[in-house]
């Protein structure tokens, strides 16, 4: 089991390593910041202290190698545009995008799980053709469009829900509402199809001959069977999730990650982003470990 | 059992015709299709057209004639014809993104599959970079430093989605190379390329095609989402994504301009899923029977 | 019968039960106006081939149909007088497991992969209400009754961490937790090697004597017949073509099917031709010299050598794990070996560069297992047999191919339109007949047969045996057949060679193998291969019977 994880930490070490190169010298790409961050009429003196206060007079490799220094040492860098440490402005973010995530896949899958299987149990009856209309329609459905129209009739028309920001409970429940539409289609689908080959295996069979009553064959013998492949998914839109539900952060004006890595890569703010990015990472990392255990808890065949 | 051979074409469409939502999920796609390739056309001037006059007029209203049935935007545009107008961006920068992404990929992942080990290993490494990429974020800083234009977006649209092609090629190239059809291949002497060519693609493009069409749906939301946030289209192009984001500014004077947009969208979506849905069957030949037997059997 | 308070006569009777599946091709009966009876005590095998509906009617007993495709749409089955068909869903759930337990062909797919096993066994006491300290400590009862070492550790064990004879006997354990009126195996031996299947009949048996249930046997071997079953129930396409007393039928068989079916029994055709006299003053056509194979560090084979005469047949014959398999492919180069040689003519199969072992592909070919997986699906049997010249286009211009296959087509026994079809068009017989048609378009020298027929019904095995005997006779072809038990290759090798673990333990003509076998380990073999004979199997049951006293004393 530590092999796995060693094994698992280097090879997701090795994909960040590649993924923080690129995106340090792409963001540089884009152009000096400090157009953007000094009044145009600002003297060459404040743009030539802005540069070297934030080190972007070293050729593009001495910056980089400066910055790999510091994150070694933990240092992620200073936020240009809030001016305080990136990690700190990155941290403050990442609870409420955490919290959107976690929230919302947990819905979607208790939903997804309970209806899948209750379809899979009697294909073709009215359950099975509901579940398929909706997972239908869910999968199809681009969620910033959900968004502006739940917006406009709960926020706008009947005034029932705040249309953005934080605060209150109620500032929840339309971006959970949203988010939750298109990962409940994808998983509910995988999860009536997985059920339905649990369902006819030979191992099903030996429980109705031992008298196994249906609901304990569904929710007990084929369901747990039934959920490996579903995890794979569940794991796929949770870590989608945590790289930052951008545009529903950005419509309903969620302070979470996805919201600040597109403001900063807007603003030129480089250090927000990268550190967003190792941040992410680590817990995209963490959940992927969660799932692998989940797994071998599921299924005593799967050993690390 | 042993039937006529018929012409191709037209199995296909019987096995279209047995599968009643497929067969209007095909229509509508003609349609859109038809919308792409000749509505910049004839509706170029009706979608470009100011009419301040009929600012922000609403849906359902007949006296400014058809086109303006579904209503029209901030600048008196109609709303239909933008909408048949935009198709051709969608569909474009959808079909190209998927069709790189699916030949690129597949390519790949025939290779991952049937060559050494160690070449394998590679390209798998490469597509695990690449998925662990959070693909909108590369996709706004690519964007972001080049210009967002057609070719640019489909780059990034194509280069996000080809480990999905990969992963699957290379899942079924592993399974089928053990499968005894392909062993009995080896020991008549069959070649590499006969029994890549011969034996594996038949069996692997159907998959494929099946995945693409799934895909596609995936693609075109992908692009509406970089457009709405804009960094896809810039204006005065235009694709369904960007309209809903267009509209976005006048919800609360007139919810039609985001809306109508939005459900050209999800139409052509859902109507790719029942499509795809109805191919995975189709090209199996274990599972066909059920649409060629669709009739007769419906209980 | 020892029950008095009973108005009925049998323990489980059913009568002019029809079941019918609605299909792509229709509506199709499996079951036809099937009649039989169970009493306490007794082992009744419903014996028949695939697709005779056998299975479905066990399955009928158990509420086991799934609806839809299958509807019983005609008969009763009554257990201890009960209508089992005009029952509640609970009432029923209170017979299966308890009174009726059923247990199957393949219980690797048939346990639940992610339970322990001591779970799945309690709960199948649990269900019926017993509490669950109790139901453990009776599973862990019965798991030492059925015969698994270790009980008490092997009690949180997962079914992947048993062989497949454990398994069974986990099944069995299972099934036994209320001592049942009545117990349904349907093919519960098949995926078993032959050693471990006499092993599992023998506890069946033991057990039957202890709780005195009924055994209703599902089986399409009639070794398996004749050594356990009192009466037997013969089925073919859903209809029962003859029933009565084990011995009288198989002694005095009336219908012709059962008949045909006799005959067709492996190791009572009769020899098929086979050429005497091979070996004497010839260059061996294949010379196997001390071939190893590692796996990683494990040694599947462990120096294997023999001669190959042209025109003569040699059966390799092992269980599972006896690497009779990994031989055959390592000698098409399918695998490649660790050590050793293998020379063809004098060449050494093994050191051949690519273009030379092109050249050899063509004279050396192989017919699979399986035909279902051994034809690409998506191929016209045209495509398939013209696929070979292709390959190999010296050996015949294109004009001629159409003729050629149609000639292959009739050598083969199927005829010359079938050329259009698809392999899922055809039973497994003609599969296999295609497959054949394939490997003999390139003309080769030495075909090589791994389990060819292992996958076939009994009467269509005999029907493969006789065509290959027939190409052998015509064509003077060369044969290495490999086979998992002996009965097969008796009445088609000239040679046979035993292999266990790795090596060969006993070589010798097939007679001298059947009838003077010299090694333990073969004649193991042998009497655990279960004989379609109820004579002989009474004979070895009575051996065994002495041998079981005077190990006691």
């Amino acid at each position: 089991m530590k092999s796995f994880i060693g094994r698992r930490a280097i090879s997701s070490a090795v994909s960040l390593g590649g993924l923080i190169v690129l995106v340090f010298f792409l963001t540089r790409l884009t152009g000096d910041p400090t157009n953007l961050y000094l009044p145009l009429d600002a003297p060459m003196e404040a743009r030539d202290n802005f540069r070297v206060l934030h080190g972007l007079n070293d050729p593009l490799i001495v910056q980089f190698g400066s910055y790999v220094y510091d994150v070694l040492h933990l240092d992620f860098g200073e936020s240009i545009r809030k001016a305080r440490p990136a990690l700190e402005v990155v941290l403050e973010a990442f609870p409420w995008t955490l919290t959107l995530a976690v929230v919302t896949m947990g819905l979607v899958t208790l939903f997804a799980i309970i209806i899948g299987s209750l379809a899979a149990a009697r294909v073709g009856g009215v359950f099975d053709r509901l579940s398929g209309i909706m997972s239908l329609i869910a999968a199809s459905t681009p969620e910033f469009w959900v968004a502006i129209v739940g917006i406009f009739i709960f926020a706008v028309s009947l005034g029932w829900l705040p249309t953005s920001g934080t605060g209150t409970i109620w500032h929840w429940v339309l971006p959970i509402t949203v988010l939750f539409i298109r990962p409940f289609g994808l998983i509910l689908q995988v999860v009536r199809g997985s059920m339905i080959s649990a369902l006819s295996s030979p191992y099903v069979k030996t429980a109705r001959a031992k008298g196994v009553r249906q609901r304990a064959i569904i929710f007990v013998h084929a369901l747990r069977n039934g959920m490996l492949p579903v995890i794979t998914v569940i794991g796929d839109q949770a870590a989608g999730m945590l790289n930052g539900a951008v545009v529903i952060e950005t419509i309903f004006g969620f302070p979470g990650v996805g919201k600040l890595m597109i403001d900063s890569i807007l603003q030129r703010d480089f250090s927000v982003v990268l550190a967003s990015i190792m941040v992410t990472a680590l817990a995209i990392f963490i959940m992927n470990l969660l799932i692998d255990l989940l797994y071998a808890v599921l299924d005593p065949r799967i050993r690390y | 059992m042993l039937e006529v051979p018929r012409h191709p074409a037209l199995t296909i469409m019987k096995l279209l015709w047995a599968d009643k939502f497929a067969c209007i999920a095909a229509l509508f796609l003609v349609l859109i299709v038809v919308c792409a390739a000749i509505g910049p056309y004839f509706l170029e001037d009706a979608a470009s057209k100011l009419n301040l006059r009929g600012r922000n007029a609403p849906p359902f209203d007949w006296s400014q004639g058809w086109l303006f049935m579904l209503g029209a935007d901030s600048l008196g545009r109609s709303i239909l014809a933008r909408i048949a107008v935009a198709a051709q961006n969608t569909i474009l920068i959808a079909s190209c993104a998927v069709f790189a992404s699916l030949v690129i990929g597949g390519a790949l992942g025939l290779i991952a599959g049937y060559s050494s080990r160690r070449l394998g290993d590679t390209i798998m490494r490469l597509a695990d970079v690449i998925m662990s990429f959070p693909s909108l974020l590369l996709a706004v800083i690519v964007l972001y430093m080049m210009e967002p234009s057609v070719l640019n977006l489909v780059l990034v649209l194509a280069i996000t989605r080809i480990p999905v092609y990969l992963r699957t090629t290379r899942a079924e190239v592993l399974e089928i190379r053990e499968r005894m059809f392909v062993q009995a291949a080896i020991v008549m002497g069959a070649s590499r390329m006969r029994i890549i060519f011969g034996h594996m693609l038949p069996i692997v493009v159907p998959t494929l095609i099946t995945i693409g069409t799934l895909d596609f749906a995936f693609v075109m939301l992908a692009e509406s989402a970089l457009s709405f946030l804009g960094i896809g289209i810039q204006p005065p192009d235009i694709t369904w994504g960007l309209m809903v984001s267009q509209g976005k500014a006048y919800l609360h004077q007139a919810w039609w301009l985001s809306f109508w947009p939005g459900i050209a969208i999800i139409l052509t979506t859902m109507s790719l899923n029942l499509l795809s849905g109805w191919l995975r069957i189709v090209l199996d030949p274990v599972q066909r029977w059920r649409l060629e037997m669709g009739g007769k059997n419906n209980d | 019968m020892t029950n008095t308070n009973s108005q009925y006569r049998h323990i489980l009777e059913v009568k002019e039960l029809a079941v019918e599946f609605h299909t792509a091709n229709g509506r199709f009966q499996a079951v036809k106006n099937v009649s039989f009876h169970l009493d306490r005590g007794e082992t009744l095998a419903i014996l028949g081939e695939s697709g005779s509906g056998k299975s479905v009617s066990a399955s009928a007993i158990m509420n086991l149909i799934d609806t839809p495709p299958g509807y019983i749409t005609q008969g009763s089955i009554h257990y201890r007088g009960q209508d089992l068909l005009n029952m509640s869903d609970v009432h029923r759930r209170d017979i299966n497991g308890a009174k009726i337990a059923m247990i199957f062909q393949d219980p690797l797919a048939h346990l639940n992969p992610v339970y322990p096993v001591g779970w799945q066994i309690a709960e199948s006491l649990r269900v019926h209400g017993v509490d669950k300290d109790k139901a453990n400590q009776r599973a862990l009862e019965l798991m030492k009754r059925v015969g698994l070492p270790d009980a008490q550790e092997k009690f949180d064990a997962y079914p992947h961490q048993f062989s497949g004879g454990q398994r069974q006997r986990l099944m069995i354990a299972m099934a036994l937790g209320f001592e049942p009126d009545i117990l349904i195996a349907d093919e519960p031996t098949t995926a078993l090697d032959v050693t471990v299947q006499a092993q599992i009949l023998e506890l069946l048996e033991e057990l039957q004597a202890e709780t005195g249930m009924g055994i209703l046997l599902i089986t399409h071997d009639l070794g398996v017949v004749a050594e356990t079953a009192n009466r037997v129930v013969v089925m073919n396409q859903g209809e029962i073509v003859e029933s009565g007393l084990t011995r009288e039928v198989f002694k005095n068989p009336q219908h012709y099917y059962t008949r045909k079916l006799i005959a067709a029994a492996p190791g009572h055709l009769g020899r098929q031709g086979g050429a005497t006299g091979l070996r004497e003053g010839r260059d061996a056509l294949l010379s196997v010299e001390n071939v190893v194979k590692y796996y990683g560090k494990f040694k599947a084979i462990k120096g294997v050598s023999f001669d190959l005469m042209p025109g003569e047949t040699v059966a390799i014959v092992g269980e599972s794990g006896s690497g009779k398999s990994t031989m055959a492919k390592t000698l098409l180069r399918l695998e490649e070996p660790s050590e050793g040689k293998a020379l063809y003519k004098g060449r050494d199969l093994f050191e051949l560069n690519p273009k030379e072992l092109f050249e050899l592909r063509r004279e050396i070919q192989m017919v699979f297992q399986d035909p279902t997986q051994s034809l690409n699906p998506r191929m016209t049997v045209e495509k398939l047999v013209c696929e070979a010249w292709k390959i190999h286009p010296q050996l015949l211009p294109r004009a001629k191919w159409k003729e050629r296959v149609a000639e292959l087509l009739v050598q083969v026994g199927l005829s010359p339109e079938h050329a259009a079809r698809y392999p899922h068009q055809f039973s497994g017989g003609q599969r296999q007949r295609i497959a054949i048609a394939r490997a003999l378009a390139l003309s080769p020298e030495l075909i090589v047969c791994d389990e060819a027929t292992s996958a076939l019904d009994v009467s269509i095995q005999a029907q493969v045996i006789k065509l290959l005997s027939d190409l052998r006779r015509d064509l003077g072809l060369s044969f290495i057949f490999i086979a998992h038990d002996l009965p097969v290759v008796r009445d088609f090798a000239d040679r046979v060679i035993v292999m266990k673990d790795g090596e060969i333990v006993e070589v010798g003509e097939v007679e001298q193998i059947f009838n003077h076998p010299a090694h333990p380990y073969t004649r193991a073999l042998l009497d655990a291969s279960p004989d379609a004979d109820p004579d002989v199997q009474a004979q070895r049951r009575e051996k065994r019977e002495r041998e079981r006293r005077m190990a006691v004393v």
